[in-house]
């Protein structure tokens, strides 16, 4: 209420002097922009209600339920849950699958960002041509194009094992190795790190230089001031890309579908891909639900100690003039 | 200065070496596109013989359709999709970037908040839903979104966008007013114009991600005359007998085609766009 009254008495100043529009512009005026913003943001609330709200609440109903496409919903309570956390063994394994995936590729990705970024931002000239070419993979990676290249290369006769032949390398197919496939999507979604390498060198621009001249003065050499200065002003931008990359990483499904599509001996079967199996070539639309809440839950629990830890390693200049850690 | 030279020229060969190394699979794919079955499982760069029938038999290798086929529906998704996140998008980012209502700091937090949430606790629902509209094999469940800034990276481009108005001097709308122009004609005959450079990253990273939205298009389109170009894709990689991979890699090259041409000839906004609001390319 108060909001309106200030947009209003805002905008006095600007109203127009004629008579007539004073006495028809009083209420209007006190409600011009709040009906005007409303209308224009009409779209995202309908969609927000409609489209994200909604389904949401549904599928959580759907949780509880048997749900299929076809048959009348029944109410099964926690059966759902109970199934999936005490007699489901794909569950685990899909848990585990999609952890590994995790772990293995956000770090090696930010770690390849981070150093390209470093080393490319000293580079001036030439840069847009390193950049482009280290950029376009991140261009095209998700497409299933991709991912059926990726089939090629690193199948049994593939050229990556062609490679490996010709220096004297006899390595099993890659991906129809169990103890290899996961990694060969690891390297996929690495080799797509330059999207991340953008934002850090968007992020490197931003550090004074004048951090770097004091800190020289002072007899830093190249490491020491990567560790001291470097890493803590850029740890705001490190965090996003952590944040960002984790929550993308949980989600992977389109290489796992097309590449392995799960296998061999379910070694690369992701939890998205368990989920769309469930709920698309089963229609267990309601199990899958409590599969799809499950997620939710547990990528709002990593992003939270993601969050939580941050305050030990994010480092926002504004809050400290410039110095200590927050 | 001998030193500092040396270490700039390492530097740049070790830079040339990388960048190779990250595009070689792109050059190896462009070589073997061009090859025949037998071929492909040399570790040559490019074929002796180079096989253009791999581009014209792929082209209809799908029987009773061609790609040009898959094309026109593709890009009919692409300019529907396209017009309805511009207009709904632009619409919102003014409301929120330009006018004052009650509620508006409840409204932007829900807006970040979806910009978080994983798409996947949606598909089920939302495919529940379409279910019963009858929406199933059509392009609603892709159009109808994206003309309520929910489609795939709605939010994100809101977000892009009401960034962008802020930056506007606010004197222009004010101006404007006192001329006698409405909240519409503000935004239609002054934001909207002032916005473009801002809407353009908006197309290309919508064209993009619908492009690549396999999933999407894997769930609600299922016959072959609706297939987009990514679909007939799996569709000949799943043909399992006699698959031919000189083929499928052919297609799949000229798949990337559009993507890499927007990339090529709108790179600054390409750039702009990732480093202001962090969004993936």
């Amino acid at each position: 209420m108060n909001r309106t009254a200030n947009a209003a008495s805002n905008d006095a100043p600007l109203a127009p002097p004629t008579k007539g529009q004073k006495r028809r512009g009083s209420w209007l005026k006190r409600w011009d922009a709040p009906i005007a913003g409303y209308l224009f943001i009409l779209p995202w609330i309908v969609g927000f209600f409609g489209l994200t709200l909604y389904p949401m609440l549904l599928s959580l109903y759907y949780s509880f339920t048997n749900y299929t496409l076809m048959e009348d919903i029944k109410w099964v309570g926690f059966k759902n849950y109970d199934r999936i956390f005490m007699h489901d063994d794909k569950f685990i394994q899909s848990i585990k699958v999609t952890f590994l995936f995790v772990l293995g590729s956000v770090p090696l990705k930010l770690i390849a960002a981070l150093l390209v970024a470093i080393v490319l931002n000293r580079a001036v000239r030439g840069i847009s041509f390193y950049r482009t070419s280290i950029y376009f993979p991140s261009l095209i990676g998700g497409s299933i194009a991709v991912s059926l290249l990726w089939r090629n290369i690193f199948g049994v006769d593939g050229f990556f094992n062609k490679m490996l032949a010709s220096i004297g390398i006899d390595a099993p197919g890659w991906i129809t190795n169990p103890h290899t496939a996961l990694w060969s999507l690891i390297m996929l979604s690495v080799w797509q790190f330059g999207s991340s390498m953008v934002i850090f060198l968007a992020g490197l621009k931003q550090i004074p230089s004048d951090l770097y001249e004091a800190s020289s003065v002072d007899g830093a050499n190249k490491v020491t001031q990567f560790w001291k200065v470097t890493l803590p002003m850029l740890s705001p931008t490190i965090y996003f890309n952590l944040i960002m990359g984790v929550i993308n990483a949980f989600q992977m499904f389109t290489s796992a579908y097309v590449i392995t599509n799960g296998g061999p001996m379910n070694s690369t079967y992701v939890y998205a891909l368990y989920l769309y199996e469930r709920a698309f070539g089963r229609y267990q639309l309601g199990y899958a639900s409590a599969l799809a809440w499950i997620m939710l839950v547990m990528i709002v629990i990593v992003a939270a100690l993601i969050a939580w830890s941050s305050k030990y390693w994010v480092f926002y200049e504004s809050d400290t003039g410039r110095g200590k850690r927050k | 200065m001998i030193t500092t030279r040396w270490k700039q020229a390492t530097r740049h060969v070790l830079m040339i070496i990388f960048s190779l190394i990250m595009i070689y699979p792109v050059i190896w794919w462009i070589g073997a596109s061009f090859k025949s079955n037998v071929e492909l499982s040399s570790p040559n760069l490019f074929p002796k013989e180079w096989q253009w029938s791999n581009f014209t038999d792929g082209w209809k290798s799908i029987p009773g359709h061609s790609f040009t086929d898959f094309y026109i529906n593709t890009f009919g998704l692409e300019i529907a999709v396209l017009i309805t996140t511009l207009a709904s998008c632009s619409l919102v980012a003014f409301g929120f970037g330009r006018l004052d209502f009650p509620f508006k700091k409840i409204w932007f937090s829900l807006l970040m908040l979806t910009m978080m949430l994983p798409g996947q606790v949606l598909i089920i629902p939302q495919y529940a839903m379409f279910h019963q509209f009858g929406w199933i094999n059509t392009y609603w469940p892709f159009i109808v979104p994206h003309a309520l800034a929910a489609g795939s990276g709605g939010t994100f481009f809101v977000f892009l966008l009401i960034q962008f108005v802020r930056g506007l001097p606010k004197e222009l709308d004010e101006a404007a007013k006192i001329d006698g122009c409405s909240w519409w004609g503000i935004y239609w005959r002054i934001v909207l114009p002032l916005t473009k450079p801002a809407l353009v990253t908006v197309m290309i990273f919508c064209f993009l991600w619908n492009w690549d939205d396999f999933l999407g298009h894997l769930l609600y389109i299922n016959s072959v005359d609706k297939y987009t170009v990514g679909l007939a894709l799996r569709m000949i990689n799943d043909s399992q007998s006699g698959l031919q991979w000189g083929q499928l890699l052919a297609m799949s090259l000229v798949s990337i085609i559009p993507a890499t041409l927007v990339f090529t000839f709108l790179q600054k906004y390409f750039v702009e766009g990732i480093a202001t609001t962090g969004i993936k390319g």
